[in-house]
């Protein structure tokens, strides 16, 4: 890929705690503009809490994360780091679209009024406008005939790809998944993943947190392997998958790599 | 009575062409006949007794005064609603923030209104003038900048919407407080990644998902406050009790009076129940059990969803026409 070195994402010495837990211990990571990371490791491991720190839906305990080379989520003021206000907050967090592992559909809405809510409201689009760009994105991910379906009459598979076209639409500059395709039954992981694969294609800069270890060899730019609150591999997906450095690296794909066979025998 | 072997001998045309029957239950018919018999009871007690005077009933029904005083009820049911229903929002807003002091005032507010009978909070306020002869507006330990006399502003009306809308308030605030309670924590994430603002993500989001969780016990709620404004007549105002009580004060016909307002209690609570419905309806969309519309576009049965995305570069040929 032509993933310049031009940064878009940094994220310094991040820490998180929740109460006496350490979930992240002074983690760094830099995201190229227009690459694929993907974020794999066991459960627990602080995967989805680094992501969710990206935008902001977990403050920070210590270190910083820098947007197109600002300070993100805080701003100082009078020699404090202090969080920066709702309504920049705001601001900030269209930068980033998330999709989540549960979807989180509006289920009191249709597929169409979930993808037009926010531009309507937020990004200030008229009724036709917001119908419009909404309708494009749901053609993007396969969905144009499921316009007026509500979340509830939609596969998991659809319902996350609405998912996808509902961050889409407010046409972030990066793509946020936290294990997408977690809480999809096996048969409906592969639509999902034809729709990342053509984010990834065009160009979309994506962080992915996830279990499905062949896409992430197949799609990444950036594999990084997460454990106990730290980064311990990180390189091009093929190098650190044929050469963990670390023992816990290994021991992982060595885990990985027998439930593959077990599921295939 | 067929007998078993007699069954299997007819083929299965014969069998279809049976006309079906429902079973002879013996419960069916026991319930019929108690039902009946408990019904007779009923409108015996409500026609044959002389006592009801339904006659006299009927002449009073829509008599100038009842009719005046279902509006009074209908008029304060309204304000007392409009009033509390957003005074419990409020309060409802102040106990899930952010902000400790609005927190301690809500929750004092809710366990006011809760330890108090609503009779006594309609006494109360009524009588505040012996309690405090002027309102007005001021600091604390400071002469007033303006004020009324108390007994001015509240009058037998004011004090019914008055002291109806802070009990209504305090209670519905705690049946608002479990509708967003009820309102999952993935949502609240997804509006605040999507970066709707709050007002958005209140009216379109969790607002909707909340009222679909709150309207029963709203509903309840909503009657017993209608029913509550009888309470009224204790501080005089004319509403649909106090003024039927002023006609059997002087006319004697107790029972009939009573059932004039019974008839019309009865009937503007099933207006508010037919509401009810329809808010459930409304509200209900999206949460029903699965269900799947038709979808013509749809080649497949309504359950086998599409495996396969349409890659990009197809779905703009869609759009685009073929090419």
């Amino acid at each position: 890929m032509n993933a310049s070195t031009e940064l878009i994402l940094e994220l310094v010495r991040v820490e998180k705690k929740f109460g006496s837990f350490q979930a992240l211990y002074g983690v760094d990571l830099s995201i190229a503009a227009g690459s694929v990371t993907c974020i794999v490791g066991p459960s627990g491991s602080g995967k989805s809490t680094l992501l969710r720190t990206i935008n902001g839906l977990e403050s920070i305990d210590g270190g910083a994360i820098f947007f197109k080379g600002e300070l993100c989520h805080e701003e100082v003021r009078g020699g404090y780091r202090v969080p920066v206000s709702r309504t920049k907050s705001r601001e900030q967090v269209l930068n980033f679209g998330m999709v989540f592992q549960s979807f989180n559909l509006f289920p009191n809405l249709t597929a169409l009024q979930n993808v037009m809510l926010a531009p309507k409201t937020v990004r200030g689009l008229s009724q036709s406008e917001a119908k419009q760009v909404a309708k494009e994105h749901l053609a993007r991910v396969g969905l144009g005939d499921k316009l007026g379906n509500y979340p509830n009459e939609l596969s998991g598979g659809q319902q996350q790809r609405v998912a996808i076209a509902r961050a889409l639409a407010m046409q972030p500059e990066v793509m946020l998944f936290d294990e997408p395709t977690s809480a999809l039954d096996p048969e409906l992981v592969h639509e999902v993943l034809e729709v990342m694969r053509s984010l990834a294609n065009d160009g979309t800069t994506m962080v992915i947190v996830t279990h499905e270890m062949n896409f992430a060899r197949d799609i990444a730019d950036e594999l990084v392997v997460m454990a106990d609150g730290r980064i311990i591999e990180q390189g091009a997906p093929r190098e650190v998958l044929s050469n963990p450095q670390t023992e816990r690296g290994r021991a992982f794909f060595a885990a990985i790599g027998e439930q593959h066979e077990k599921q295939v025998s | 009575m067929s007998s078993p072997t007699r069954e299997k001998t007819l083929s299965t045309d014969r069998l279809l062409s049976l006309p079906q029957k429902r079973r002879f239950e013996i419960t069916r018919w026991i319930l019929l006949i108690v039902g009946i018999y408990v019904a007779a009871v009923v409108l015996n007690l409500l026609i044959f007794n002389e006592a009801w005077d339904w006659p006299l009933v009927w002449s009073y029904l829509f008599s100038q005064r009842i009719m005046l005083g279902v509006l009074n009820t209908v008029w304060l049911t309204v304000l007392a609603l409009m009033f509390g229903l957003l005074t419990g929002l409020i309060v409802c807003l102040a106990r899930l923030s952010r902000f400790s002091v609005l927190r301690g005032a809500a929750f004092v507010y809710v366990w006011i209104v809760r330890a108090t009978p609503p009779l006594v909070i309609l006494l109360l306020i009524y009588f505040l003038g012996v309690l405090k002869p002027t309102l007005g507006i001021g600091l604390p330990f400071l002469p007033y900048v303006v004020e009324w006399p108390t007994n001015d502003l509240i009058t037998p009306f004011t004090a019914a919407v008055v002291g109806l809308s802070f009990y209504l308030g305090g209670k519905t605030a705690e049946i608002f407080r479990s509708g967003f309670i009820a309102v999952g924590a993935g949502q609240r994430e997804a509006v605040q990644a999507l970066g709707l603002g709050p007002w958005t993500a209140l009216s379109r989001v969790i607002g909707p998902q909340a009222i679909r969780v709150i309207i029963p016990p709203m509903a309840n709620e909503v009657v017993t406050m209608f029913k509550n404004t009888s309470l009224v007549s204790v501080v005089g105002f004319a509403e649909l009790l106090t003024t039927t009580q002023r006609l059997y004060a002087t006319n004697f016909e107790t029972i009939p009076m009573l059932t004039v307002a019974c008839v019309w209690y009865l009937a503007l609570t099933s207006i508010l129940m037919v509401g009810q419905l329809r808010l459930e309806r409304k509200f209900g969309r999206g949460f029903d059990r699965r269900v799947f519309r038709h979808d013509e576009n749809q080649e497949f049965g309504p359950d086998v969803p599409v495996t396969v995305a349409v890659p990009l570069s197809e779905s703009i040929n869609q759009k685009g026409g073929v090419r």
